[in-house]
């Protein structure tokens, strides 16, 4: 495994301690959605005048953590400097998706910057009046907890990598919580690891063993679902590794519940979810693809269910499936033009 | 020497016995089918790609139009993943209301699918039987919600419209009489020499090709797997309860008939255990922002529905908007395997094991 | 009517012979007419609903408006049937049946034609509409047609064979075939009637009936689920309703044979009850067959179409002949008949 790959790993591990703070936040300071967002982007202003040498980083930032192939080829890699000043408020996510799908991060950082300017207090305390204001202690607890995700990172750099992206996603979490806590740095609570964390490091160390040495592309676990073991796997590798996780003792994935088709604008990405029906795993597997000739193996042979499931998504997004033994369009009729699910889609016929 | 060809025989779209509009290309050779495949689409509406344009509770409805037999359960699902990812607490009595008109409508769906069953055998009463209990059923969802079909009952964060005066105890005496009846159709139907003739060892299969091919719910059941969500991933409040599984053993036609009745008992069951805790009052929304917008990431949530597992895949960027929704429709899955049963099988069990797998077709298409 | 078979044929005797056949016909018509009305009543009523009730008092006119639409609809021909036999077809159905009425004894006087092979005359013509239905599902030139007619074809040539083979302990009983005088065989107490000593004869009797007609469990060629409507699938307007027609005088037939071949056709149940005509207890008897034929449509689920064929060749018919030995051996050992 190359260097960039650990690389990777550990930033999928930021980017779950991300994700993770609002629900560890959440039982401390009950508070609106809105409410989190307008308070961290003026959050995020500071910082951004504070520490202009986040913007060299942006590369670590978390959305390109999760699309790393993007990061370098993208042809949006120019608005991302601009983005940046908001990123070192990592473990506040409401900012993050919105302006990553903003077209002028720019402009919304222009327009945010004047609330810090009238005061930390205001702005947050308008936006819902429970909210507690933002003291410069809770801001310096952040970014503590960012730089603690960042530590973690680089220590993960040195150990294997897809266990220590698990151990930088536990410790960032355990950071981020200790942040909502507004505890200082000393005051951290113990890292409190996923009962699934073991599987998914077990389960990336046997596929690893069994399938390729860079089967896996990022191992997190999906904070939203339980903790769902999530697993990137490279295309080339798909077939091989859908069937050892089907067959091997300890995966045993004898079910696929569910395919899914992503259009994620820079990549596709095809999403298994996996049950094992005597331990009650469920493992959720995706594949990447390109957005140019988007294709990835079809696993029919391996799940007989996958077959419909995967004609759906090839009508759907056009993912090719070599290897399938009947691709054609399933809902849509033979004779339509273009894929509908896919974000560039424009119907032939703007009137149906 | 008779020279033989074989027939091509199009079944559908429109046909008594497909239940919507499914198109099956059949291959006969007399009455022997040699080859089948069905072909679907006629009723997808794009729901997916529609619900990329629309806030969370404007997709509440489109999920009714999915499975329009079960649109409870299809409401449920989508509120459920919403709910996951944005970690809102639904009330108490929210939850209760939940159950109770998932599990009449489990009860709905199950007469449905038994009266149709039955009328594809050709016996012409039960249908009509089955139909007056559902009518019970979808006054009561009238008096709660406001409709019959498409309920739009479910709202993330707990449920649209509290029961009205009474309404429990409407319920109450529904069940009540549900399980007399239930037993006079075991007594009409389910010891039918006829009947046991057309389904026993029909449309069988084993346990391992169910799960090779994803089926779920009772199609999965009939096997002797003892899966059902309610109770391997409980959901709502389903591990207060106390229900059992029904299992086959055989995987035939039988079996699925076997299942599905006696999930209907069951049903009852875990209804009369939440009627009796049924909250004397509370709150019936939970405390949801304004907006409801899920923070960035995903989340993939299954409940069981009466066809089986639904699921509900959601990848949002933090709008308003799903950035991607993909519903897993049992239907949609369980219909794979009938090319495979249909083989070397004549046209009259075409029907029995096409009833058998009870699908319909909203959903198949979405 | 037996007189006028006596005279020569002449003017006189033949006008009097169509306003017989067209008499019997206005009785048929009305019977089919409200046969169809009780059918959906009492399968209404079975099923917790009111059955037709709009169209005059009771909807006792349902029938007639339904018929009358029927007629005024408009007439089509698929344009790749083969149109001759298309036209033939519902009236090659109808005939038969209607001829096949000639032979009933409904009173003791009451026959239009004593015929000494009676029952053999009615097997023989209702064997013609077997082939109508085939010409009808192969000129239709549709799938579901053909399909439905073959299957009535070996539906109605298999069933009849223990329907007949039923019958032969009544006739050996009686030592007749002539309908008149099987019933005249059976007076006196209702034990006396054939369908107590002839119980497994009258069994595979009412069975075979039951598939001659088409109806449930026995409707395969009509399969509605399967068939779409079997062989009458692209017929519309008033050659449907020709077939219809000629369903239900199957079913006035085959009530009239039952009552007459096992229920003691016009005898009173105990000869001390001779005061009320013979006519009403035809037409009691009558009824409840035809009562039974719905009762069991409401009931059943249909058979398969390889059960069916194994039903009559391996159950019904070993059943027939068998009773044929037995009332051999009562005839010989016991004295049964007369």
């Amino acid at each position: 495994m190359s260097e960039e790959q650990k690389q990777n790993g550990a930033r999928s591990g930021e980017g779950e301690a991300q994700a993770e703070a609002p629900a560890a936040a959440a039982p401390q300071a009950p508070e609106s959605a809105p409410a989190t967002e307008s308070a961290s982007r003026a959050d995020g202003a500071k910082p951004a005048d504070e520490q202009p040498k986040a913007v060299q980083e942006s590369a670590e930032t978390p959305r390109q953590a999760a699309q790393p192939q993007a990061a370098d080829e993208s042809p949006q890699a120019p608005p991302q400097p601009a983005e940046a000043p908001q990123q070192p408020a990592a473990p506040q996510p409401g900012v993050e998706p919105k302006h990553t799908a903003t077209p002028q991060p720019a402009g919304e950082t222009q327009q945010s910057a004047p609330q810090p300017a009238a005061g930390p207090s205001q702005p947050a305390a308008t936006a819902a009046g429970e909210k507690r204001p933002l003291t410069d202690e809770e801001k310096e607890a952040r970014r503590q907890a960012a730089l603690a995700a960042r530590a973690a990172k680089l220590a993960a750099q040195g150990g294997a990598a897809a266990g220590a992206a698990a151990g930088a996603a536990a410790g960032a979490r355990a950071a981020a919580g200790g942040a909502a806590a507004a505890g200082g740095e000393g005051t951290q609570e113990p890292p409190k690891p996923s009962p699934n964390q073991p599987k998914l490091d077990r389960a990336v160390q046997l596929l690893k063993e069994l399938v390729a040495e860079d089967a896996v592309e990022e191992a997190t676990l999906n904070p939203f679902n339980d903790d769902m073991p999530t697993l990137v796997i490279r295309g080339e590798h798909w077939l091989k590794a859908a069937q050892t996780l089907r067959d091997h003792p300890e995966f045993g994935f004898r079910y696929l519940r569910n395919v899914a088709g992503v259009d994620h604008e820079t990549h596709m990405e095809v999403v298994y979810h996996l049950l094992n029906m005597d331990s009650g795993d469920t493992y959720c597997v995706k594949v990447r693809t390109n957005r140019d000739n988007p294709s990835v193996p079809s696993v029919v042979s391996v799940w007989a269910t996958a077959n419909w499931q995967e004609r759906e998504i090839y009508d759907l997004l056009g993912i090719v499936f070599p290897g399938h033994p009947d691709l054609r369009r399933i809902l849509l009729p033979d004779d339509w033009v273009g894929h509908p699910l896919r974000k560039d889609y424009v119907p032939l016929d703007p009137e149906v | 020497m008779i020279r033989t060809e074989e027939l091509l025989l199009n079944v559908g779209p429109q046909h008594p016995s497909t239940h919507g509009v499914l198109r099956l290309i059949v291959k006969l050779d007399g009455e022997i089918i040699t080859h089948v495949e069905p072909v679907i689409g006629y009723l997808h509406r794009g729901t997916e790609k529609l619900a990329e344009s629309l806030n969370y509770t404007q997709i509440i409805p489109y999920t009714d139009r999915m499975d329009y037999v079960s649109a409870m359960t299809n409401n449920y699902v989508l509120c459920y993943a919403v709910e996951k990812m944005m970690g809102i607490e639904v009330p108490e009595r929210a939850q209760f209301l939940r159950l109770i008109v998932m599990e009449l409508q489990r009860i709905a769906s199950h007469l449905v699918w038994w009266g149709t069953y039955l009328l594809d055998i050709g016996a012409l009463s039960p249908f009509l039987f089955a139909f007056n209990d559902r009518e019970r059923i979808l006054q009561l969802f009238n008096e709660l919600c406001g409709a019959r079909l498409t309920y739009n009952y479910m709202r993330v964060g707990g449920v649209k419209w509290d029961a009205p005066e009474g309404w429990i105890d409407k319920v109450k005496a529904f069940v009540k009489d549900m399980k007399g009846r239930l037993d006079e159709y075991h007594n009409l139907v389910s010891g039918n020499e006829i009947f046991l003739a057309r389904v026993k060892g029909i449309g069988a299969y084993d346990a391992e090709t169910a799960i090779q091919y994803g089926l779920s719910g009772a199609n999965l059941r009939c096997t002797g797997v003892k899966w059902d969500l309610r109770k391997n991933e409980p959901y709502c409040i389903y591990d207060r309860f106390d229900f059992d599984i029904p299992v086959g053993k055989n995987g035939d036609c039988y079996d699925r008939y076997y299942v599905r009745t006696e999930e209907i008992r069951q049903s009852l069951r875990i209804l009369e255990q939440a009627l009796e805790q049924f909250p004397p009052e509370g709150e019936t929304m939970g405390k949801v922002p304004r907006a409801i917008r899920p923070p960035a990431g995903e989340v993939y949530v299954r409940i069981e529905s009466p066809r089986g597992e639904i699921g509900c895949y959601i990848v949002s960027k933090g709008k308003a908007e799903p950035y991607r929704i993909k519903f897993r429709r049992p239907s949609f899955v369980n219909l794979q395997i009938l090319p495979k049963l249909l083989v070397g099988e004549s046209m009259t069990n075409l029907v029995t094991i096409l009833g058998g797998i009870d699908i319909v077709l909203g959903e198949v298409d979405c | 009517m037996q007189w006028l078979w006596d005279q020569p044929l002449s003017w006189m005797s033949a006008v009097w012979f169509t306003l017989g056949a067209l008499c019997v016909l206005g009785i048929v018509i009305f019977f089919v007419t409200y046969a169809i009305y009780f059918e959906r009543k009492i399968i209404g009523w079975m099923q917790f609903r009111q059955g037709p009730n709009r169209v005059g008092p009771f909807g006792l006119l349902q029938t007639v408006a339904d018929v009358a639409k029927l007629l005024l609809k408009e007439d089509t021909i698929p344009a790749k049937a083969d149109k001759a036999l298309f036209i033939m077809a519902p009236a090659l159905a109808f005939i038969p049946s209607f001829a096949a009425l000639a032979i009933i004894p409904y009173g003791m006087n009451l026959q239009f034609a004593d015929v000494n092979v009676g029952f053999l005359y009615y097997v023989a013509l209702s064997g013609i509409t077997t082939i109508a239905i085939v010409t009808a599902g192969w000129a239709s030139n549709n799938k579901y047609a053909l399909l439905g007619g073959m299957r009535s074809a070996a539906q109605m040539i298999s069933y009849e064979v223990p329907l007949v083979v039923s019958v032969v302990g009544v006739a050996m009983m009686t030592g007749s075939l002539n309908l008149r005088e099987i019933v005249l065989a059976q007076e006196g107490y209702f034990w006396n009637w054939n369908f107590l000593p002839q119980i497994i004869g009258f069994v595979v009797f009412l069975v075979s009936a039951l598939a001659e007609l088409n109806r449930t469990p026995f409707d395969l060629p009509e399969a509605e689920s399967e068939l779409v409507a079997g062989y009458h699938t692209e017929y519309s307007g008033f050659r449907f309703a020709f077939f219809m027609l000629a369903e239900y005088v199957y079913l006035y037939a085959i009530a009239c044979l039952t009552t007459i071949l096992f229920l003691g056709g016009w005898n009173p149940p105990f000869p001390q009850l001779d005061f009320i005509p013979g006519i009403v207890w035809f037409i009691l008897k009558f009824l409840a067959v035809v009562f039974f034929v719905f009762w069991v449509r409401a009931t059943f689920p249909r058979l398969r179409v390889d059960q069916l064929m194994g039903l009559a060749w391996k159950a019904l018919l070993p059943l027939a002949m068998l009773n044929i030995f037995i009332t051999a051996a009562g005839i010989h050992w016991f004295g049964w008949g007369g």
